[in-house]
């Protein structure tokens, strides 16, 4: 399955009709835009779900039975319950800043699945500095987060959003360290080619078995990146009672939540792409093999945050500085060696 | 940076409707950043002046107003103000019936500290274990259901003796808790005690020295964490507690890690204890011959037992009418909550919160 073929399709069919030139560009891109955009919230919606039904067999519960089959329609309902909701302002809140933050963030929670490989073929634009604009897109949700704290004029909300900026800082400079040596490896910053690095030995030859380290640092920095437990400080129910979405109800809050789990789809689809093969795979379609993938990182997030306790926000600090970062330099240091020596 | 940036402190209003106030305390928090620089608690949300409406009830109407003191573990409650009562008077209680309260109120301490090693979690963002501690808590308040048909407010334990005799298959059920109740134990420590971040969390944390314990007069789990090797149950025993072969866990760290493993120890414990009473649980009455319009001497006593966050005490005052003069009820969460500005000093937010779910302090019974 090639997204190329589809276009063609699609342009033929506009030809038809007769629309040529710059219209007919701008259709396809709409049309590829919704595209993404249908695929995304559908995942969204399942990820909630998914999450639901998780934490409810790790707790020996059901979890929702009611809506569908095992409850597969609540996250429908409760977004349908979520627009019908009034969206309330609160008085003293700065409104602009207030109005922005939740849209912010949900456009940089899509905007990065532009360059990211669904399957062979499957992707919006190969950028050549793929892999540089996930990691500078994604960090846009911190600033919206911060905009939310403050723009909430609440204390609590405020301490969140100090929070997740501090937290963000701090871990975006392992994660990144961690691709860095991926990058290293595959010399090229685009995800089709780190993905292509990655096909020798029948579609086994992961990077995540050169890498051990790499993966490791990758996936804890990365679950702090997608504010989950036990790093999910910025919005610690128990302490600051919801942190940064204290304030916000109906379709804002819905957008934060979607936004939350769009970007815990993210990390893990990157932790596909750049350390498991990304559509790497014998006998199945490629896009099988990428999806199956992420979910399964997705469902090891999951598991963390229902078997962990949360970290203290001092505790968060002294991991990301003097635990992370230097593995993260020795994995460098690592694959630097051991790259030049065995010609990788 | 020549110049020091300008800072200012935070002033917050943790509760009264927080989600980890347990309940509807106050505390005026002054933060500096994350660091907790004061913290005064406020209460009196949840005042219902039991203690005066006590006055001016018979005796017999006071207990099901004490099931509403500290509603955590409403048999303790029950038994504290019977057990005063009683001191006034002179009623043989039948056997049966104080092996019977003994069986109870350990199973409300287990259900107590279920909650609150739950509720721990829950504080400190382990969602789980809170499911899985309710999930044998539910066992408990069905074996009360069975017998009072209630499940938190019990009206059990009454002047004499007990309401009503346990079912026939009440001890069938009981001792099929108590043999799966070890295992899951074993569940929560595996998931809580030897997790790193649960460690990180609790270790140091909240540290009581022993000389503040005798200071705020902290009892219960809390100042056996400390060191202090005090239970009323063998040191001021009542009832048939004598005849009981147990332990009582001391611990020396006085930290929140050494007050959570206090309560999970003490579990175990009585779950001894009831195995041990099931045992020897003799046949006959159920409750003394009391008169419809009971009576006591005139003249003042103090009773108190040893409940699941420490010494519940009832002071009674009798003028040898049908109702009481005076009633003052104490609870430990009291005292547990005053030494919390003490300890918190410094620490940041999050600490706040581990310390206050491993006092265990529970707000119904510090208002009354």
């Amino acid at each position: 399955m090639e997204l190329y073929p589809i276009f063609g399709w699609l342009d033929g069919l506009l030809e038809k009709v007769g629309i040529t030139g710059p219209t007919a560009d701008l259709i396809t891109l709409v049309a590829l835009a919704a595209m993404v955009f249908g695929l995304l919230s559908l995942i969204a919606l399942f990820l909630v779900w998914w999450e639901r039904k998780i934490s409810a067999h790790i707790q020996q519960r059901f979890g929702p039975m009611m809506a569908g089959w095992h409850g597969v329609l609540q996250t429908v309902a409760d977004a349908v319950k979520l627009i019908q909701k009034e969206d309330i302002v609160p008085t003293l809140a700065d409104r602009k800043v207030f109005f922005w933050a939740p849209v912010i963030c949900f456009v940089s929670a899509f905007a990065a699945y532009i360059v990211i490989p669904f399957g062979e073929g499957l992707i919006v634009s190969d950028l050549n500095i793929g892999i540089l604009y996930i990691i500078a897109i994604t960090t846009f949700t911190v600033i919206s987060l911060l905009m939310a704290g403050w723009g909430s004029n609440n204390k609590y909300a405020l301490i969140g959003g100090m929070r997740s900026a501090a937290q963000a800082v701090s871990y975006e400079i392992p994660l990144v360290l961690s691709i860095l040596g991926v990058v290293m490896v595959a010399g090229s910053m685009s995800m089709v080619d780190i993905v292509e690095s990655q096909s020798g030995w029948g579609g086994f030859r992961w990077n995540i078995f050169f890498q051990p380290l790499g993966f490791v640092i990758y996936l804890i920095a990365a679950t702090a990146e997608a504010n989950r437990t036990p790093f999910d400080l910025p919005e610690a129910e128990q302490e600051l009672v919801a942190g940064f979405n204290i304030e916000y109800s109906g379709m804002k809050f819905a957008m934060f939540f979607l936004a939350e789990f769009v970007n815990m789809f993210t990390v893990s689809a990157i932790a596909t792409t750049v350390f498991l093969g990304g559509w790497n795979g014998p006998f199945l379609p490629s896009w099988i093999w990428f999806l199956g993938k992420t979910l399964a990182i997705v469902f090891l997030l999951m598991v963390f945050r229902w078997s962990f306790p949360r970290l203290r926000v001092d505790q968060l600090m002294e991991f990301a500085w003097k635990v992370l970062l230097p593995l993260a330099f020795l994995n460098i240091l690592y694959v630097g060696v051991f790259a030049k020596w065995l010609n990788w | 940076m020549t110049q020091d940036l300008h800072t200012e402190k935070m002033v917050i209003n943790m509760g009264p409707h927080h989600p980890s106030t347990h309940g509807v305390c106050r505390l005026i928090l002054t933060l500096d950043g994350e660091n907790v620089v004061e913290c005064e608690p406020v209460i009196g949300y949840l005042h219902r002046s039991i203690e005066k409406i006590c006055e001016n009830r018979t005796y017999a109407q006071c207990i099901p107003l004490m099931d509403r003191f500290e509603y955590v573990t409403s048999m303790s409650c029950n038994w504290v103000f019977a057990l005063a009562t009683e001191k006034l008077t002179d009623l043989e209680i039948p056997e049966r019936a104080e092996y019977l309260r003994v069986i109870m109120t350990e199973l409300n301490r287990i259900a107590s500290h279920l909650l609150c090693i739950g509720v721990t979690g829950l504080d400190l963002g382990a969602l789980t274990p809170f499911l899985y501690t309710f999930r044998e808590r539910e066992l408990i308040l069905d074996l009360f259901e069975m017998t009072c048909g209630q499940r938190l407010t019990y009206n059990y334990i009454r002047i004499g003796g007990v309401s009503q005799d346990i079912p026939d298959e009440f001890i069938p059920k009981c001792r099929e808790f108590l043999d799966i109740f070890d295992e899951k134990v074993d569940d929560y420590e595996k998931v809580l005690t030897e997790n790193p971040i649960w460690m990180a969390r609790n270790k140091g944390i909240g540290v009581i020295s022993k000389q503040q314990v005798y200071d705020f007069a902290i009892s219960g789990p809390s100042a056996r964490a400390s060191g202090v090797d005090f239970d009323i149950r063998r040191d001021d025993p009542y009832s048939v507690y004598d005849r009981f072969d147990y332990t009582i866990p001391v611990f020396e760290g006085g930290d929140s890690y050494d007050r959570y493993r206090a309560r999970v120890q003490e579990m175990r414990e009585s779950a001894k204890i009831i195995g041990q009473a099931l045992d020897q649980l003799p046949g006959g009455d159920i409750r003394a011959k009391v008169r419809a319009m009971f009576k006591p001497k005139a003249g003042e006593v103090y009773s108190r037992i040893e409940n699941s966050r420490g010494e519940m005490g009832i002071y009674l005052l009798s003028d040898g009418g049908k109702k009481p003069v005076r009633v003052r009820a104490r609870g430990a969460s009291y005292n547990h909550l005053l030494i919390i500005p003490e300890i918190i000093k410094g620490l940041k937010i999050a600490d706040l919160v581990a310390i206050f779910a491993s006092l265990d302090v529970i707000l119904p019974e510090i208002d009354r």
